[in-house]
């Protein structure tokens, strides 16, 4: 997991268990500060407090498949190696909102990786969620809204492969155009 | 051209339309095969969403009607990536240490001509005395 967006990847599942209708990802590059932050929110339906308590144990999980829930610790892990930390608030039946803040310029902290292809697979699995993906560099700020995105699309489904590889283009050109961090 | 904003979407839009127009004059919603990949973090670490983006793309590129979708952890953790293939008319199957290449091998052999394929865990795999 050598890469920011698989961990990604990995907590928006936890937000799509949540029966989340609305997932946002907000990727925030403070250069001046030495912050590389990620919050990803979701209106599923959230955890109680004793839950959230345990969630960032490896031992913990609500899956009964495996008795090991790694997501969150990994993430946790990864984030405090470079100083910074993890942090999740939740409320039951309203939602769940994680951020992870990162050193920008520390040596542990994982490239981004291919954010455009994990956005456009989590479009394409689940095309009945609104996904919102937010980026912000110190040169600009990009939004991707797949709400926006279904009014353009006029009736064409989002999960169609040439979609979601335009889709993927699309995300990839405006990250290189505000200059984001790989 | 290089789609940068939704209006560039939008002149794919059209392309795609006929593509589909194309399509749902021959095929019929009992043929599609469903192909769900393991995301769970044991999946996404050994290359689940590389290995689901193949299926994607190949599928589509083969002409193929497929639904590929994302699930959680099956429980073959020991054997990721997985992912669970039902083809109409059979009963789901389960493969493990799914590279590119087996998910090619899937393609071509099982969902195409219907040949059995290593690499089925078996636990899902009923024998013929079942």
């Amino acid at each position: 997991m050598n890469e920011l967006a698989l961990h990604i990847l990995d907590i928006v599942q936890n937000s799509i268990s949540a029966n989340a209708s609305i997932i946002e990802v907000i990727i925030d590059e403070n250069i001046d500060k030495d912050l590389y932050i990620i919050e990803i929110q979701d209106n599923g339906k959230g955890m109680s407090n004793e839950v959230l308590q345990e969630v960032s144990d490896p031992f913990f999980t609500t899956r009964t498949t495996r008795k090991v829930g790694l997501g969150i610790s990994l993430l946790k892990q990864i984030a405090e190696q470079t100083g910074g930390f993890l942090k999740i608030v939740s409320e039951e039946g309203k939602g769940t909102h994680l951020t992870a803040s990162f050193s920008h310029k520390h040596l542990d902290r994982p490239v981004l990786g291919d954010i455009a292809g994990t956005m456009t697979l989590l479009i394409g699995a689940n095309p009945q969620i609104r996904f919102l993906y937010i980026h912000r560099t110190p040169l600009s700020d990009f939004e991707f809204d797949t709400k926006e995105v279904l009014v353009e699309l006029e009736g064409t489904p989002i999960d169609h492969p040439d979609i979601l590889k335009a889709l993927k283009e699309m995300i990839e050109e405006n990250l290189e155009m505000i200059e984001s961090s790989h | 051209m290089k789609v940068k904003s939704l209006a560039d979407l939008k002149k794919i839009k059209a392309q795609v339309q006929e593509k589909i127009k194309l399509r749902e004059q021959g095929e019929n919603a009992d043929k599609i095969v469903q192909v769900k990949v393991a995301m769970a973090t044991c999946g996404i670490a050994t290359g689940a969403k590389d290995i689901m983006t193949y299926l994607i793309n190949e599928l589509d590129f083969r002409g193929i009607e497929a639904v590929v979708t994302q699930t959680g952890c099956m429980g073959y953790c020991y054997a990721e990536p997985t992912i669970e293939v039902i083809v109409p008319g059979k009963d789901p199957l389960i493969y493990g240490f799914v590279t590119r290449d087996k998910a090619k091998e899937i393609i071509d052999q099982y969902i195409l001509k219907g040949e059995m394929v290593d690499g089925v865990i078996p636990i899902t795999y009923k024998t013929i005395d079942e």
